[in-house]
């Protein structure tokens, strides 16, 4: 079980919470351009790290905000909490 | 190789089963191969065999991080069924479990395959609506699937809650007979003895850490007991397909999640079939040992840990104990996790890269293990001709980017 602390709230059980999945994925500027291969790299390719994991989850029951985590897929650690819009923070490695 | 028989047990009675032959071989691993097939799962190793058997391709060695059938191969709930929707998962599903059928004299070790029929449950009018359409759709495929009403469905499960009170009545199911378990390690276990017998080198221990190319060809795989070089590498790492795919410079849409299971204390045999619920997203089976087998969903994180959230586990647990209260007073003994290797519409994905000579089979999620044969069979065909077998062509990397996705995400009620 995760315990998240939601930038908002505090920490909370995971339970609490909706997965988003990678974070920082910048829909196509100019959708008439758009190659069909860049859609499909916008719309179902995935970093999938093994190791620190930049993504977005929203406190669904509780402020039901949504926000940033860098996590660790190995260790399950969290390593920093960050709003929607704000720069990744720089991490020790 | 020696063949198992009634004859070699009773000779190996007499000198106490001291003396049985090692099941496959550890050899040194050669500087060079033909192929090299990256993960001994039960899809790896299915592929090495059929690279032998079918196409004469033995110059082989399939490398393996951990040991055999360690990744989700020994982890799963073992369901084989080929109820699905759509006619390109029909057809591929069934080509495997033809397979099944004859997989234990094929590979001559018993894999235990046990047809004890698959029953899916319907809790509302909708989901029975639903399987009925699945049901029609398979039959025109030609694959056996009937439907149950309530009254067959409690004569088949009398242990099943379906009082009409129930938090989860049920009003019907739909039955594949043909669907059943198999042991997972012996598939492991079967298909590596019967691929080292054709003289294919499994290497366990060793862990691909490169994949080395020049511009857009393959040339062979770094790994932590040195270069191997082989025109043809083929990917089949379930949970890390993504990790070896950047190895490669490639993306993949998968993205790699927890997926729990659990048995029971052993019990008297008391549930003669499978039970799955999609609603509830119960899947319960009973071993040979007497142990529940039960399966959970995934976690909802990505994870490369093999353990999920103990969250996960007491929801399914509830639903199990609405469904059969008769349960409620087991101990579980024990749980565990494998990663899945999910793709956005749950297909797998085996073919072809834009590399020439890397070949991946992966995505096969939650619902891999029982087209273990059949997905072993059509990859070695991709990897032995450099072109799909007819059944794995609508499984290409591209249909992503052309649109031509094969959704079995709802189609396919529980995905396992
Ligand atoms: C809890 C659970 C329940 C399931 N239930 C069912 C079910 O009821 N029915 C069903 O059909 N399917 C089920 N599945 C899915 C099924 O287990 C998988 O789809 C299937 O077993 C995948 O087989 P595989 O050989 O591709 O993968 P694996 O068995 O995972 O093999 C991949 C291998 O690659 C190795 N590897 C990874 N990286 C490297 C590397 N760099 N170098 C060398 N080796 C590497 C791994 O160690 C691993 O042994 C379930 C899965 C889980 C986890
Ligand atoms: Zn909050």
């Amino acid at each position: 079980m995760l315990r998240i602390p939601c930038p908002y709230c505090g920490p909370r059980d995971e339970t609490e919470f909706a997965y988003g999945g990678e974070a920082h994925i910048a829909r196509p500027q100019n959708p008439a351009t758009t190659t069909d291969a860049d859609w499909a790299d916008f719309l179902f390719m995935r970093k999938n790290p093994k190791g620190r994991h930049r993504e977005r989850w929203m406190h669904a029951r509780g402020c039901r905000q949504w926000f940033n985590v860098e996590r660790d897929t190995v260790t399950h650690q969290i390593v920093t909490v960050y709003r929607m819009g704000e720069p990744p923070p720089e991490t020790p490695r | 190789m020696k063949s198992y028989s009634i004859f070699s047990l009773l000779r190996n009675a007499l000198s106490y089963h001291q003396n049985w032959q090692a099941a496959w071989r550890s050899p040194e691993p050669k500087p060079a191969y033909d192929v090299i097939i990256v993960g001994g799962g039960g899809h790896g190793l299915a592929t090495a065999y059929y690279l032998a058997k079918e196409h004469g391709i033995t110059n082989v060695a399939v490398l393996e991080k951990g040991w055999l059938g360690g990744g989700n191969t020994g982890r799963n709930t073992t369901i084989v069924r080929s109820n699905y929707l759509w006619d390109e998962s029909a057809r591929l599903y069934e080509h495997s479990l033809k397979l099944w059928e004859g997989l234990s004299q094929d590979l001559n070790f018993n894999v235990m395959f046990s047809q004890r029929g698959v029953l899916n449950l319907a809790h509302n009018l909708h989901d029975l609506r639903e399987l009925q359409r699945r049901v029609s759709a398979i039959r025109l495929n030609g694959i056996d699937s009937e439907i149950l009403n309530v009254e067959q469905v409690k004569e088949m499960v009398p242990i099943l809650n379906c009082s009409p009170d129930s938090r989860y009545p049920v009003l019907g199911a739909s039955l594949q007979r043909r669907g059943g378990v198999a042991r997972h390690d012996a598939v492991a276990w079967g298909f590596a003895r019967a691929a080292d017998a054709r003289g294919i080198d499994i290497i366990q221990n060793c862990e691909v850490t490169g994949i080395r190319r020049d511009g857009d060809r393959v040339l062979g795989v770094e790994t932590t007991r040195g270069f191997m070089a082989a025109p043809k590498v083929a990917c089949v790492t379930a949970g890390h397909s993504s990790v070896l795919a950047a190895m490669a410079g490639l993306r993949l849409p998968i993205e790699s999640h927890p997926l729990q299971a659990l048995v029971s204390e052993p019990i008297k045999p008391i549930l003669h079939t499978v039970v799955m619920s999609a609603a509830v997203h119960v899947y319960v089976s009973q071993s040979d040992k007497g142990e529940l087998v039960l399966g959970a969903g995934i976690d909802a994180y990505t994870s490369y840990a093999q353990r999920g959230s103990l969250s996960v586990i007491e929801e399914i647990m509830a639903s199990t104990v609405t469904l059969f209260p008769i349960f409620s007073r087991l101990k579980m003994m024990r749980s565990w996790g494998g990663i899945v290797d999910v793709c956005p519409d749950a297909s797998p994905i085996i073919g072809k890269t834009p590399i020439r000579g890397l070949y991946f089979n992966c995505g096969w999620g939650t619902g891999g293990f029982k087209a273990t044969p059949g997905s072993g069979h059509v990859f070695a065909h991709t990897i032995a001709r450099d072109e799909p077998h007819p059944l794995n062509a609508p499984y290409a990397l591209d249909r992503f980017a052309n649109g031509s996705l094969i959704d079995e995400h709802g189609a396919a009620a529980v995905a396992h």
